[in-house]
């Protein structure tokens, strides 16, 4: 998890060491973090230059919403990832990635309440408890936040690590009710909401299956070096 | 194509929605989901040569070109039009009375509704390779709202042809309902006994009603219908009954449970 010395990079000739020296780097952290701001800026350079749409606030909440689902996809997708390619590094990114999906969440929910709904309290009140998507929705949205508020170090230590794992399987249930949300606000079955559900169960449905596989070998074979 | 009788009706008097808005802002799920899909997908559509087959319950079925109902007298009507999801606009539209059409046909005592249908082609719609409606889109109106003065058929916008995102070459506008009734380039108009199927009550009957009649007091299970937002507007209006053309169209369902009858 510690720097690794250039020298060890240049030796080094199998991918996966690559890979984990690339990720491990002090770089790696500082590029990965403006990566993900790359949505934002652009969202908000579309909309300064009048590029959004005919409906730019409607546009910007649709954005905000779809890098909320595909963060959370993306630190669902880490563990998977490090297992099937061994890339043990790949875990230094998922809080931040994690951080990242609860931030997009907070600037869909901001967008909504300030510029779609104009601070109408009450309208947005009974939208939440009228609405199922809706309601689902601010759900996840309630859930991310406290995975958010409980994502350093010294929570972990003031949680325990058993209670603060239990707590953190929330991001499944967050995972699955933001699909549900994006599913059930289209009009009709459309395709990409269910594609995005489908990506959904599936890292889920990875997570149960390596472990009915006969233990230390086959996650050996599975993930070498973990 | 210069109109020569208005009404107060025919004329919204908000603001006119830019072209561009109106032109690259469109729900025409042929050509894909996307509100900007079909402003690019829409280019692949062909509307010449273009026929309209009126039948059903008429004393004299035609198949019309679109070179014929070009030359209908055109008249200028600007309108307000609001979306089911919330947002609205007004649209200079260049067309003539359905009516005028129906007339031709002379509709039989049997006639009770009119059934519409918009073009089944999967090769240029390709939007209809999905599966987010049955198609083709069919629409239907009571005879008493397609004979209304108000309801149109139009063949322009903003002084021009039809833009094919909007519908080319030959829509139906009916202003105080949900824009999904005013249906999209239409091939068959039908007068029919009962009450046609509509693409969207199909789809999700619990959502969309025959009727559709613009209602800030229903609520769609999805989105409160009691405000919209003007395009191109920062905050929401109020959405007025029927669009605001109660004046002119209440009467049409005077004694009808507007709440039972969405």
């Amino acid at each position: 998890m510690t720097n690794t010395p250039a020298s060890a990079v240049r030796r080094a000739t199998d991918p996966r060491q690559i890979a984990n020296a690339a990720l491990s780097s002090r770089w790696a952290k500082p590029i990965v973090f403006a990566l993900a701001l790359v949505p934002l800026f652009w969202t908000v350079w579309l909309a300064y230059s009048g590029e959004l749409g005919a409906e730019p606030i409607l546009e910007s909440v649709k954005q905000s919403g779809l890098w909320a689902i595909r963060f959370l996809l993306i630190a669902l997708a880490v563990s998977p990832l490090r297992m099937l390619t061994g890339v043990a590094a790949l875990a230094r990114f998922r809080r931040m990635i994690g951080l990242f999906a609860f931030f997009y969440a907070s600037v869909h929910l901001s967008v909504y309440v300030g510029l779609d709904q104009f601070f109408d309290w009450p309208a947005i009140g009974k939208e939440i408890l009228k609405r199922p998507y809706i309601t689902i929705g601010m759900g996840a949205f309630v859930i991310l936040s406290a995975l958010a508020a409980t994502s350093t170090n010294g929570m972990v230590k003031r949680m325990g690590g058993k209670r603060w794992r239990i707590l953190h399987k929330g991001v499944f249930i967050a995972g699955l009710a933001g699909c549900l949300h994006f599913i059930l606000l289209v009009k009709g079955w459309q395709t990409s909401p269910l594609v995005y559900a489908a990506l959904c169960v599936g890292l889920l449905a990875f997570r149960r299956w390596p472990l009915r596989l006969p233990t230390t070998r086959a996650r050996q074979r599975l993930a070498p070096g973990l | 194509q210069v109109p020569t009788t208005r009404k107060p009706a025919d004329v919204a008097m908000d603001a006119v929605t830019p072209m561009k808005s109106a032109t690259t802002y469109n729900n025409f799920y042929e050509f894909g989901t996307g509100k900007s899909d079909p402003a690019d997908g829409a280019k692949a559509l062909r509307t010449r040569p273009w026929e309209i087959v009126i039948d059903g319950e008429v004393a004299k079925p035609i198949t019309i070109g679109i070179d014929d109902l070009l030359k209908f007298s055109m008249e200028e009507r600007i309108y307000r039009l609001r979306c089911v999801e919330g947002w609205s606009m007004v649209i200079p539209w260049v067309g003539f009375p359905l009516a005028e059409l129906l007339k031709r046909v002379e509709p039989t005592a049997n006639a009770k509704y009119v059934a519409f249908q918009t073009l089944l082609d999967p090769e240029r719609m390709y939007g209809q390779k999905s599966w987010v409606l049955n198609w083709p889109y069919v629409e239907g109106l009571r005879l008493d709202e397609a004979m209304h003065p108000l309801t149109l058929m139009a063949v322009g916008m903003y002084g021009e042809t039809m833009p094919n995102q909007n519908g080319a070459p030959i829509r139906l506008v009916v202003p105080w309902k949900y824009g999904f009734k005013s249906i999209k380039s239409v091939v068959k108009i039908s007068l029919v006994k009962e009450q046609p199927p509509t693409a969207w009550n199909r789809s999700q009957p619990r959502e969309y009603g025959f009727f559709s009649n613009v209602n800030p007091d229903v609520d769609h299970p999805r989105w409160s219908q009691a405000t919209e937002r003007r395009v191109g507007d920062f905050s929401r209006r109020k959405t007025l009954p029927f669009n605001g053309y109660g004046e002119d169209v209440a009467s049409l369902y005077s004694g009808m449970d507007l709440r039972a009858n969405f």
